[in-house]
């Protein structure tokens, strides 16, 4: 091949060309990718970022010939090598899809297969594209997995997929991806169901594995940072529109449409938080002390000690008046299991006393009248509310249940409540289903708000939210706080959205608070280890930040939170660097 | 009210109106039969069978034919179409009644209770079906209502499992969790949230097991512990005739088409109903 020609494949490895992605039938037909077009070059990275409902991924499914039967695609192009993809008979696709093009997921439990080893799962892919056969496939295996960086290579090809943890799995995924050596990776938001360490350590992965292979890459994302860590070119789509099409710099730097403005206004950016006035001098209203929850488990065998999880190991924190207080760590850490026991929706030893009252052990009628004072928002608003029960029945239940309210009063409180949460009130009668993500989370919040209660535990409340949209529920939880003068225990994974929103931080790990203080201190002068580290790998939506990751890639193990049950854990220190800012040591 | 417009909505898909009207002319034919059957179903008529003894086909005397004994065929399936109904509704009522009741105790209380209920409903499954039915029916002497009797007591175990495990899958999702934290006690969590997602399996399996309970009272009649002759069911009709399917295949036919006309028909209205106490699917058909 002369140099010229390579230049030339290279410069256009893949190319969609006004790709239009339709649903239904007749009247109800509708529109979901409309004028897509984009080139995919050899080493480069291409993102498509956008909200849920943008489009993005079925875009993806259309170029790997996966689109689901009821999905017509009546004009465009995609061209892979001069082959047009969208007319290729499935014979033909299948020798493509994996061999040339290949697709990681963004759920990689569900993308292994649970019943085969890892090993198996490998070496039967290097087998099926002919890449190796025989021992030349377990080889093929091996190397593999050490170039995703997984440690213990030999012990993991033994093992099944419910054994590795998140993100173990994604490298496994990506190890399996590459294995072919394909000339083009789409990854499908590959890291949103991730830690953001882990996230960290699969972004600083890819981009390494794309300079070694020299693989072109469609990375679709919602997030901004990732956008921004990794892409060499974006688009930004909308309800199945481009908005805008750049080179990276230029659309961070100088973004053109209207809706990329908003989206990147959306995103919140660690470190240009507002300053926030300090509430520790108001009086405390929920005092937790050397809170422990523990889940036993069962005996593997007769006559050995009972073991037992360890989820909360002797956490300790005062909430004031007023006051958000945010916890962060990752998933495992501990986080939500405090705050479901201080909901008592879990057993837990030690101390919680709200407004002076001990909520350990309470029981009855003692339990529901606290409840009136604390509520929970939870993460999910699409579990959160009974899809069979109208708005009305689902904020006037706790109304009912209290207050014994009769149905006019309710109706006149639902109202009410709707309104101050920014729904028109005469939607009470609609059923959760025909409502959005961030509608039903306000409906969330309307219903926790309803028995005026004085604390509320907002459990992720924004994650499952898009950027644009997680904006506006913060903004309301802010108004909320400041109208009634509430007390948040803000339970989150995301630092920016802490960052905004919380008085105070406290860090967790493995069950501990390992670092517990104002905002600025724990997040612009951390001092823990652990602190550092999360801090690290949070993903910045800013050009000429892109940042090493590599010091992150080496495994941090966490400790096992399972113990005997007669396993007394050593006493947790903390050192006081500066006033009110504890760091365990 | 509201019951009226779900009735109205739901006479609006072609199907269901036409399985509505089945059910009511059945219901009616069971119990007007006396003044709708034109002859005694146990009459044994001598013009009824031809000379060699053969029962006749359909014709204008004997709309439906005549069975192995001379008896007419239309008059008999009137009759028995009170039998089956009172066996299907009634026996299939008290085994989804029974099941539900079980099972709900068995997935929301849980701890010794739900697990001594599920033992038993275990032990119930491994134990054959009929065996447990001719032992009960030959304690109890057979009659209509003993018959049905037997049969609920055969046919909980099923409702019982699945709606344990509904059950289970739905008091483990969140908004469950949500009612407790906004203080809901235990029944109301139990029957105003619970209770609605479990309709649609109650509703199916109500419609469902009737067409299996019919075939269970024709199998027990076949072995004689059944609803006992001459009292007609649509189920002894076919076993009293079915060696001679191939020379009088009409005295098979009918009782079966009776069967599987009213099984599907329940079906269809239990599946519309479901719908319709469904507030998610409004608008989505």
């Amino acid at each position: 091949m002369s140099v010229q020609t390579e230049q030339e494949a290279a410069r256009s490895l893949l190319s969609v060309e006004r790709l239009a992605i339709e649903f239904g039938h007749g009247a109800r037909r509708r529109r979901v990718v409309d004028e897509l077009s984009f080139t995919l070059q050899s080493g480069r990275t291409l993102c498509i970022a956008g909200e849920s409902g943008s489009g993005k991924s079925l875009s993806a499914l259309a170029i790997m010939g996966l689109l689901p039967r009821a999905a017509a695609t009546p004009s465009g192009a995609i061209l892979f090598k001069d082959q047009e993809l969208l007319s290729l008979p499935e014979r033909h696709m299948q020798r493509l899809r994996g061999r040339e093009i290949a697709m990681i997921f963004q759920e990689p439990m569900t993308s292994l297969n649970p019943m085969m080893s890892i090993g198996q799962q490998l070496e039967e892919t290097a087998r099926r594209h002919r890449i190796a056969a025989g021992s030349g496939a377990h080889q093929r295996a091996r190397e593999m997995l050490e170039a995703v960086r997984v440690p213990h290579v030999e012990r993991r090809l033994k093992q099944y997929p419910h054994e590795l943890s998140g993100g173990m799995r994604q490298r496994v995924m990506i190890a399996m991806a590459m294995l072919t050596n394909p000339k083009v990776l789409i990854a499908d938001e590959p890291t949103t169901a991730l830690d953001v360490t882990i996230q960290a350590q699969i972004l600083e992965l890819m981009r390494d594995l794309q300079r070694e292979f020299n693989t072109a890459m469609l990375l679709i994302t919602h997030d901004m940072g990732v956008v921004a860590e990794m892409a060499d070119e974006v688009v930004v789509m909308n309800q199945g529109v481009v908005e805008e099409q750049a080179p990276l710099r230029q659309l961070f730097t100088h973004p053109k449409a209207s809706y990329t403005q908003k989206l990147l206004a959306a995103v919140p950016r660690l470190g240009t938080a507002g300053p926030l006035a300090s509430k520790t001098e108001r009086p405390v209203v929920l005092e937790v002390d050397d809170l422990k929850v523990r889940f036993p488990l069962r005996r593997e065998r007769l006559f050995t000690t009972p073991k037992e999880v360890r989820a909360v190991e002797g956490v300790s924190f005062r909430l004031h008046q007023g006051e958000t207080l945010g916890i962060v760590g990752e998933s495992g850490c501990g986080k939500s299991t405090t705050g479901k026991a201080l909901m008592n929706m879990l057993a837990f030893e030690g101390s919680a006393r709200l407004n002076g009252q001990e909520l350990n052990g309470l029981k009855g009628e003692a339990l529901k009248a606290v409840r009136r004072d604390i509520q929970m928002i939870f993460q999910d608003p699409f579990a959160a509310l009974n899809p069979r029960k109208s708005i009305l029945e689902l904020v006037g239940e706790p109304l009912l249940i209290h207050h014994r309210l009769a149905l006019h009063e309710r109706e006149e409180r639902v109202a009410a409540l709707l309104e101050q949460v920014g729904l028109p009130g005469d939607t009470m009668r609609r059923y959760p289903h025909q409502f959005s993500g961030g509608q039903r989370q306000r409906i969330c919040i309307a219903r926790a708000l309803a028995l005026k209660p004085k604390v509320i535990i907002a459990d992720e409340p924004v994650s499952a939210l898009d950027v644009s949209v997680q904006a506006q529920v913060l903004e309301l939880l802010e108004t909320l706080q400041r109208q009634y003068d509430l007390s948040y225990l803000f339970i989150s994974h995301d630092m920016a959205v802490v960052e905004r929103l919380c008085h105070r931080v406290a860090v967790m790990y493995s069950g501990q608070i390992v670092e517990i203080g104002s905002r600025d201190q724990v997040l612009h002068d951390p001092q823990h280890a652990y602190t550092r580290r999360l801090l690290a790998a949070v993903p910045v939506p800013e050009m000429d930040s892109r940042r090493d990751f590599k010091a992150l890639l080496e495994a941090f193990e966490s400790p096992n939170p399972i113990k005997p049950h007669d396993y007394i854990a050593p006493a947790q220190c903390y050192i006081e660097p500066n006033a009110g800012h504890f760091v365990a040591v | 009210m509201a019951a009226l417009r779900i009735f109205l909505t739901m006479c609006r898909r072609p199907s269901v109106a036409v399985a509505l009207a089945f059910i009511v002319i059945v219901v009616v034919a069971s119990l007007l039969a006396p003044w709708i059957a034109p002859y005694d179903p146990n009459e044994q008529f001598f013009e009824g069978l031809t000379l060699e003894g053969a029962p006749l086909p359909p014709n204008a005397t004997y709309w439906l034919g005549t069975d192995l004994l001379g008896r007419d065929l239309f008059s008999r399936i009137v009759y028995g179409a009170r039998t089956s109904l009172i066996i299907g509704i009634v026996a299939n009522g008290i085994a989804v009644v029974i099941g539900t009741l079980v099972g709900i105790t068995a997935g929301f209380v849980r701890g010794w209770l739900g697990m001594a209920l599920m033992r038993l409903t275990d032990l119930m499954m491994a134990f054959p079906a009929l065996l447990l039915a001719i032992a009960l029916a030959a304690i109890l002497s057979p009659s209509l209502w003993i018959v049905a009797l037997v049969i609920a007591m055969v046919n909980w175990v099923q409702v019982a499992r699945v709606i344990y495990s509904e059950t289970i899958s739905i008091a483990a999702r969140e908004f469950v969790a949500v009612e407790r934290t906004i203080g809901a006690s235990s029944l109301r969590i139990l029957f105003s949230h619970l209770l609605p997602h479990l309709v649609p399996t109650i509703l199916v399996w109500a419609t469902l097991g009737i067409s299996t309970t019919v075939l269970l009272e024709a199998t027990l009649s076949f072995l004689g512990i059944g609803v006992q002759p001459p009292l007609p069911s649509w189920g002894n009709i076919i076993f009293e005739s079915q060696s001679y399917f191939t020379s009088a295949s009409w005295l098979v036919l009918f009782p079966g088409v009776a069967i599987v006309a009213l099984s599907l028909s329940f079906n269809l209205v239990g599946d519309a109903l479901r719908d319709e106490l469904d507030p998610t699917l409004k608008g989505r058909r």
